[in-house]
């Protein structure tokens, strides 16, 4: 499949060929074509990834999405990189796209509220890539993210798309504490705290147990039955464009 | 329950009515942040036994291994049912997000798999796979297990006794519950078939509240085991 960038090198080097050639025609699409086939145009992989945010009252922090040939975002049961810790406990999401095996890296441009839906597009060019990997945060919680870790899309066809369902995972990094002051969300205005380099949880990743909450008798927590969920937490339909 | 085919070869194995014995490589993990698991037993059997059906009351032995771990029971139901049986892989407790991995062969007509373990610490939670019917198609599977209440008694949530009919759970090392003077969650136990476990309350007080579980700790969301089968 022809990719747009050389449709349109082919059709400006034809209409260049044309002024030079015969003044009267200048819109631009020749009457016969170009003697010359362009170059073979660089195979372009293209994915557009579709999030939903599924549960009640748990923003999402901007999402990290990657396409890679290697390595995996976590390992349940085995401790959390640094990466993945710092958009766990913080929501920062730059240490994981940069992340050396990224092919292609894409962040979203806001965070994504609870029902909301964000499309975004990641495209690498030349090599096909593997997998593809999204993580993001539950921001009104210590250290809960959600995501997909290295899902294969080596066999995905163009246009051909796929919906999962993910459920929600611990970091394993920061105790479950619930306070305001070390949760970065809305609950704490912003002001808890997010990535502390400090590990004092059982630095292993896990599904998530969920939260507690105030209202069911943690009564240090700032979180309320509003922010409490079940999985899965987030929906996404990968589609292959090109 | 969600069945995941990740990898498939194309042959025509188990093609004819015929199902032949086949090897598994198994691996069960915790999926769970603060639950163990009580020792697993894993049986591959014949399509007419079951351990344990939603919405009908448990059977003496699931409410051994529901309440106390003891997989004894089950051992005895399956042996006679001409299951293959792999009991205790872990080798014991299987702590938080950790896997045991081991192999059987299955016999014919053992085309059915199930898991069952305890979870600690409840009262009578267990993770149970049911007849899982065994794929004939070489490749690896993944099914993902929920957690039940086995309704055979109450959640009290209170340090106590692993044996049938008496209150409280066990509380063995390393599960570690420390927590001690809840006066306990409740003395009933409404629905007393096998349902979804509704999950731990627990509370955030070490020395009274009304549960010996810690709310922040004990916790979980389905699904708490996974089950990855290698069809050879």
């Amino acid at each position: 499949m022809l990719n747009t960038k050389s449709i349109l090198t082919t059709a400006i080097a034809s209409s260049l060929l044309l002024l030079s050639a015969c003044s009267d025609n200048d819109d631009g699409f020749p009457e016969t074509p170009a003697p010359t086939p362009p170059a073979p145009a660089p195979v372009t992989f293209q994915f557009e990834v579709t999030v939903t945010n599924l549960t009640n009252a748990q923003p999402m922090s901007p999402v990290a999405v990657l396409l890679h040939n290697e390595g995996r975002i976590w390992t349940t049961g085995e401790p959390a990189s640094v990466a993945l810790e710092t958009i766990a406990e913080g929501g920062d999401n730059s240490q994981i796209l940069a992340l050396d095996v990224a092919l292609a890296a894409k962040g979203g441009e806001s965070p994504l509220a609870p029902g909301a839906s964000q499309t975004m597009t990641i495209s690498n060019l030349e090599t096909a890539p593997e997998r593809l990997s999204i993580v993001t945060m539950l921001v009104n919680t210590n250290d809960a993210f959600t995501g997909l870790n290295a899902y294969d899309v080596s066999n995905m066809a163009v246009d051909e798309s796929i919906s999962l369902r993910v459920g929600s995972y611990d970091s394993g990094t920061e105790r479950n504490s619930e306070r305001a002051n070390t949760i970065p969300g809305p609950v704490s205005g912003g002001a808890g705290e997010g990535f502390n380099a400090e590990r004092d949880d059982i630095d292993i990743v896990t599904r998530h147990p969920g939260i507690v909450s105030q209202d069911d008798g943690f009564r240090t927590s700032e979180l309320t039955q509003a922010h409490r969920w079940d999985d899965p937490t987030m929906n996404i339909t990968i589609r292959r464009l090109q | 329950m969600t069945i995941k085919k990740l990898a498939a070869v194309a042959t025509l194995v188990g093609s004819s009515s015929l199902v032949s014995a086949q090897e598994l490589e198994i691996t069960i993990t915790n999926l769970t942040h603060g639950i163990y698991y009580t020792p697993f037993i894993v049986a591959a059997h014949d399509g007419t036994t079951s351990f344990f059906r939603s919405g009908t009351p448990a059977s003496p032995e699931l409410q051994q291994m529901a309440e106390g771990g003891n997989i004894a029971g089950l051992e005895t139901i399956f042996t006679a049912a001409n299951a293959n049986i792999t009991s205790n892989p872990a080798g014991g407790l299987l702590a938080p997000a950790r896997s045991t991995t081991f192999t059987m062969s299955t016999d014919d007509g053992n085309n059915y798999l199930s898991v069952g373990a305890m979870l600690l610490p409840t009262n009578d939670g267990f993770a149970g796979l049911n007849n899982w019917r065994i794929p004939s198609e070489p490749g690896t599977y993944r099914v993902n297990v929920n957690a039940y209440d086995a309704g055979t008694e109450a959640n009290d949530e209170i340090v106590g006794s692993g044996a049938p009919g008496e209150p409280g759970f066990p509380n063995p090392p390393p599960v570690g519950v420390v927590a001690t003077g809840g006066t306990g969650v409740t003395t009933i136990e409404t629905n007393t078939n096998v349902h979804i476990h509704r999950g731990n309350l627990g509370d955030d007080d070490p020395t009274g509240g009304k549960s010996d579980i810690t709310n922040y700790v004990h916790r979980w969301l389905n699904p708490v085991v996974r089950v990855t089968v290698k069809v050879m």
